[in-house]
């Protein structure tokens, strides 16, 4: 949008008084309004060129876009053209074009960022990774709660076999929002909040590497989020997340709603992913080596290299999907010589790596959780970690166990299945080192350890179900029935969520100085894993009795357990459904004020206040100790957060003698 | 922002939720077009005959994609041509069902579907003539097909015949008018067969790959409710 | 995933033998457990043993389940004696031991999990071979093949919504109706003319892609007469929901006459269709007639792609 004409400031040179700095009024400076009027605006000027190009082309080039009487070239250049005005009009460009023009860049300092109060901060493009986190957090609910709903629906209308709430049509909809809204969006659910905001402090660095990547990797999000919903007024599209083609390019105009959110969030995954790596590599502490980081940061690693490996895959096939469905390109057509195999595999090479995106940071978080909760060292740090690297290079080499019945070279399927029965070894890891923290600890049974603990029990139940997955021939019945959903949503809901709810309860007090109220809290956990393991459990059954997924109408003998399926979904909605109200609740009404460090943790991030001051650190720490030393006598604390003068910079100088001191 | 402001600002936010919520269900999920009812008034599983009319058009010219093939189906009562495709009709009955055809020609995929299938003696008549297969690909003779894959129904819908240059084109405006077949062309399709006893939903399609610019011809109308896949509810 | 009993260095004086205690209730559990699933459980697993794929899915489901039996009572039993006998109690501030790490179990835990998930990986590739690819689709060129000379060869058509069957050794006649003999190898191709849908007959554990423009070949011997179930399972448009049917296994005498009639009673439409072939492009008609040549196409849509198009990718 229009380049702030501020009075030029010197570059980063601080030391001005707070407030001395003239602000232009709230609502001319760039914020989410500018960025829905850019959004719009670049929404229509996409949605002309793009009727002007199907117009002037359709005659000579494309006349069954006539016949169609449904161009996609509006709805895909308005969607292109109206992220750019959106991220226009957040102001990302700014910086940019001054930088162009030769101008200075102005940079708030500290205290200026701090004087910048209250919630406005949060509606803006802001370089500040604890302010992304907290925007983060305020989106992964808003978006996992809106998928839930549709969850709730696709429940509501399973209850009949025979009799349909909705039309089929609509049915089928609502199926794809739900698994895209979800696979998408919860790819960031811990390492937008979590990793963005915490993984500097755990560090010991001030900030992160690319703080302009973090914050425009969230800012994608809500635009992916509404493009993926707008599909709705399109008549949304009838093929699932998975996006088969040739059903994908066959599709009326939601279809291509759903092709560009899916590539706007991988391009989203890819900028925190890669935002991550050089944050962790480069701006560690001194006495920060990688074995004292903690496993919360290794697995936000792992997940980001994850990230930003596959997600350019998923990028391609949604670019080709968009340019088959426009361009009448043949990538996946095979009467014109295209493959629906090629789909499959540039799907599913980003599909799997895409689960262990929504895995690791669940282990992640679990293995943090564990030591400060049992008040034990984490047993075999150095096997969780590798855990951690194995499940990411593994990952890679599994994805065709997806197509075991689809016609695949057959040779490949025992490949895949040795491959797939190999992931389960570094992804048992996770519980070797569970046990090994348990084993004669001082248990605290806290709100975060018992979602904790409920994600080892949920992830027990959906990686042996994987097991049996791997298996070629149980697959052929397992695949594409009700057992599989089983499956990933074990993993996932009861991996991930679980923890990403530990993650809530435990650092809200981090990162927002408030705590939850934790008879809620318990009350939400109970409520959440008894209807969960009843919703669940019961689909593996519905699966091997052999109702396929994504249907309306299913043998009548299975009425009595869908029935008892969707009457706990209902009931699981509500738990999560507390959660809402405790959490809107302790943040805007009740504001139980809690600084300090509540859970006694050793975590570096909690050696600052809470929420931590701009800056995290007043003085770059010098770590002295890994994070995990309970009950080790004579342990060091982990940091030194007012190193004597000359350490630091003696560190980074390069002297391998301070380091080894420290 | 003290605690009134938070607590009235939740509320709304809270309420703006759910209206937008209710709005979505209401108005995407739970809309759809009209169901035409040939149930009212006749006793099911009884053997009572309802004689159910639709037509079949090259375009619609009434809805948002005036472009896609749309059947219509005629209200008992009034007489009028609704723009839908769900219809309701009582179980254990005998249905004599009335098509006409305006749309012209496009081969069947799978010429399999140019058989009658699922009708009372499995034969269906073209302006009166009897048929039992119709091949779709040696001329121009197939324009859609009316098919209720739940009870193996498949009946293919005529064309007006081969159109020439001397000849009146199709019918250009939707619901096209049964008259005079030399001004606007078309074929008169009758069948008739046995709803069954057990109720429940049975969707019907068409098997003709009608779906201009989609690929395979099969989206678009093919693939709307309303157009050229529907419902037919048998209730008791 | 299984791990020996953690066997810790000499417990303290008056501490009990925590391993023991973990690994006694395990021990009997797991028996107990594998007990029930191999002699109560196991002839009841889906899909049944209708046929040969059926059988070996079911054997294979057993094994699986008597060897992931032990490992999740061992987790749970594990946690669950954690979280009773190690709770902290109520006023005690102190941390626990500082133990990092213990080279043996870890070793341990490394060793036994690969042993099982490589003999898991054995055991799937074995019985893949032996139940000639257990009903799932092998592709154009299958690799685990029935081994009889002349298996029935059924083609299975996947459309947008209803699978059609065709019998090439009898015309190549083209049905709805899913009829098999018992005692006999079939041979399923499984083919496309549009999206992407799934053969899955149930009871008969064979499950293969129909991919348009491809072969996906499947191989079962069926043991038992009964009812099939066969259901989409690939999520191929509007009415996948709605496209199943049920096709019946009778005897090989009673699936000769009805196939011998069905050909003869069909054979007005066979004239019409196709002939045989392992995959079929409906844009590419041979047979189109001169008629529908010379005049085009009259209908909603013509054309599938207007020949200016580029044919390559």
């Amino acid at each position: 949008m229009a380049i702030e004409t501020q009075p030029e400031r010197a570059h980063g040179a601080g030391g001005s008084a707070p407030g001395a700095r003239r602000q232009r009024p709230w609502w001319m400076r760039p914020a989410i309004h500018t960025a829905i009027a850019g959004a719009v605006i670049g929404y229509l000027i996409g949605h002309l060129l793009g009727n002007f190009l199907a117009a002037s082309n359709v005659a000579t080039e494309y006349p069954n876009l006539a016949l169609s009487d449904s161009s996609d070239w509006p709805i895909v250049l308005g969607y292109a053209f109206g992220v750019v005005g959106w991220v226009a009009g957040l102001g990302v460009f700014n910086d940019l074009i001054r930088q162009m023009l030769g101008r200075p860049v102005p940079v708030a300092t500290e205290e200026e960022e701090a004087a910048n109060g209250g919630i406005a901060k949060y509606f803006r493009f802001t370089l500040d990774h604890k302010v992304v986190g907290i925007q983060y957090l305020i989106g992964m609910i808003i978006y996992f709660c809106t998928a839930g709903l549709f969850a709730m629906a696709i429940r509501s209308e399973l209850l009949s076999p025979t009799q349909h709430l909705f039309s089929s049509s609509a049915y089928v909809e609502i199926v794809g929002e739900h698994g895209t809204m979800m696979m998408m969006l919860m790819s960031s659910v811990i390492l937008g909040p979590f990793g963005n905001y915490l993984v500097p402090l755990m560090i010991g660095s001030k900030r992160v590497a690319f703080p302009r990547l973090e914050a425009l990797s969230f800012w994608l999000t809500p635009a992916a989020f509404l493009i993926l919903l707008s599909g709705l007024m399109l008549g949304g599209f009838p093929f699932g997340w998975t996006g088969y083609a040739p059903l994908s390019i066959q599709a009326t105009l939601g279809a291509d709603s759903y092709a560009m959110s899916f590539g706007l969030m991988g391009v989203s995954v890819i900028l925190a992913g890669f935002n991550i790596i050089v944050t962790v590599i480069c701006y560690r502490a001194p006495g920060m080596r990688w074995s004292r980081v903690p496993m919360f940061v290794w697995a936000m690693v792992s997940t980001s290299f994850l990230m930003v490996l596959a997600a350019p895959v998923l990028i391609g096939g949604m670019y080709m999907m968009i340019t088959d469905r426009t361009a009448q390109t043949a990538f996946f057509v095979d009467t014109l010589g295209g493959s629906s195999y090629l789909y499959q595999n540039l799907f599913w090479f980003f599909g799997h790596p895409e689960v262990y995106i929504l895995a690791l940071p669940g282990f992640g978080v679990v293995s943090e959780l564990l030591p400060v909760f049992t008040r034990k060292p984490l047993f075999g740090y150095k096997t969780a970690a590798a855990g951690m690297i194995g499940v990411t290079l593994l990952s890679f080499f599994v994805w065709q166990h997806h197509l075991f019945d689809s016609g695949i070279n057959p040779d490949m399927r025992p490949v895949f299945m040795l491959t797939t029965e190999l992931i389960s070894i570094p992804t048992g890891f996770i519980y070797l080192v569970a046990m090994g923290t348990l084993w004669k600890a001082k248990i605290r049974l806290t709100v975060p350890m018992l979602f904790a603990l409920g994600m080892y029990f949920n992830f027990l139940i959906g990686g042996i179900s994987g097991v049996f997955l791997s298996d070629v021939p149980a697959d052929t019945t397992e695949h594409g029935s009700f057992f599989v959903m089983a499956h990933f949503h074990y993993t996932i809901m009861g991996g991930l969520i679980f923890a990403f709810m530990a993650a809530c309860y435990y650092w809200l007090p981090k990162m927002m100085g408030i705590k939850l109220n934790q008879r809620l809290g318990k009350i939400h956990f109970w409520t959440m894993f008894i209807f969960f393991n009843s919703t669940f459990l019961p689909l593996f059954a519905i699966g091997m009795d052999g109702q396929p997924r994504r249907v309306f109408e299913y043998a009548r003998n299975l009425e009595t357990l869908n029935d008892w399926v969707s009457i706990s979904s209902f009931l699981l909605g509500g738990s999560i459904l507390i959660f809402v109200i405790n959490f809107v609740w302790s943040t805007v009404i009740a504001r139980v004020r809690e600084v300090g460090n509540p859970w006694n943790s050793r975590g570096l991030e909690w050696q600052v206040s809470s929420p931590p001051p701009p800056g995290n650190f007043a003085h770059v720490p010098v770590v002295l100790s890994g994070p995990y030393e309970y009950g080790t006598p004579g342990a060091p604390p982990v940091a030194d957060l007012n190193p004597p003068t000359g350490v630091v910079s003696a560190a980074y100088a390069g002297a391998d003698t301070a380091r080894a001191e420290a | 922002m003290s605690l009134p402001a938070r607590v009235s600002l939740l509320v709304v936010a809270f309420l703006a939720v759910v209206a937008i919520g209710a709005f979505v269900v209401l108005h995407y999920f739970l809309g759809g077009p009209a169901v035409v009812d040939y149930s009212a008034g006749v006793t099911p599983d009884s053997g009572a005959t309802v004689h159910v009319v639709m037509q079949e058009d090259p375009q619609n010219t009434v809805s948002t994609h005036p472009d896609w093939v749309s059947y219509f189906i005629q209200n008992p009562r009034t007489k009028a041509w609704e723009h839908t495709t769900l219809f309701k009709v009582p179980a254990g009955s005998r249905i004599d069902m009335t098509i006409y055809g305006f749309d012209g020609c496009t081969p069947l995929r799978n010429p399999v579907w140019g058989q009658i299938t699922g009708t009372i003696g499995d034969v269906e008549y073209v302006n009166g003539k009897p048929y039992h297969v119709i091949n779709s690909w040696s001329s121009c003779n197939v324009g859609h097909t009316f098919s209720i894959p739940g009870i193996n129904l498949n009946v293919p819908m005529a064309t007006p015949g081969l159109i020439q240059s001397n000849k009146p084109g199709l019918c250009p405006t939707s619901p096209c008018q049964p008259g005079d077949p030399k001004a606007v062309p078309y074929r008169v399709m009758t069948f008739s067969f046995n709803t069954p006893h057990a109720t429940g939903q049975y969707f019907w399609q068409c098997r003709v790959p009608c779906g201009g610019g989609f690929v395979t011809g099969f989206g678009g109308p093919m693939s709307t409710i309303g157009f050229m896949t529907g419902n037919m509810d048998v209730v008791s | 995933m299984a791990a020996e009993a953690p066997a810790q260095p000499p417990a303290a004086a008056g501490e009990p033998n925590h391993g023991l205690r973990i690994f006694i209730p395990w021990l009997v559990l797991s028996v107990a457990a594998d007990l029930i699933i191999w002699i109560a459980w196991r002839p009841h697993l889906p899909p049944g043993t209708m046929s040969s794929a059926g059988a070996n899915q079911q054997f294979d489901i057993a094994i699986m389940a008597v060897l992931a039996a032990p490992v999740m009572i061992l987790v749970l039993t594990y946690f669950a004696y954690a979280l009773i006998v190690w709770r902290q109690k109520p006023g005690d501030e102190e941390d626990g031991p500082p133990i990092h790490g213990n080279t043996r179990i870890q070793a341990t835990w490394i060793v036994v999990s690969s042993v099982i998930v490589l003999f898991l990986a054995v055991f799937g590739t074995v019985e893949l071979f032996t139940a000639q690819g257990s009903g799932g689709g092998e592709g154009a060129s299958a690799v685990f093949t029935s081994g009889v000379s002349k298996p029935l060869q059924v083609q299975v058509i996947g459309q947008q919504w209803k699978f059609t069957y065709r019998y090439p050794q009898y015309g190549g006649f083209e049905t709805t109706d899913l009829v098999l003999p018992t005692n006999t190898w079939v041979e399923f191709h499984v083919t496309s003319i549009d999206v992407i849908h799934s053969f899955w007959a149930y009871q008969l554990g064979v499950k293969a892609d129909a991919n348009p423009g491809v072969d996906n070949i499947a191989y079962t011997k069926i043991y038992h007469t009964g009812s099939i179930t066969v259901r989409c399972a690939e999520l191929c448009g509007l009415w996948h929901g709605a496209m199943f049917d049920y096709g019946r296994a009778v005897s090989p005498a009673a699936f000769q006459s009805w196939a011998q009639a069905t050909e003869v009673h069909l054979a007005a439409v066979t004239k019409v269709l196709p002939p045989y072939s392992l995959t079929y492009d409906p844009t590419q008609v041979a047979q189109m007639g001169k008629g529908m040549v010379a005049n085009g196409l009259t209908g909603g849509a013509g054309l599938y792609y207007p020949p200016t198009d580029p044919a390559q990718p």
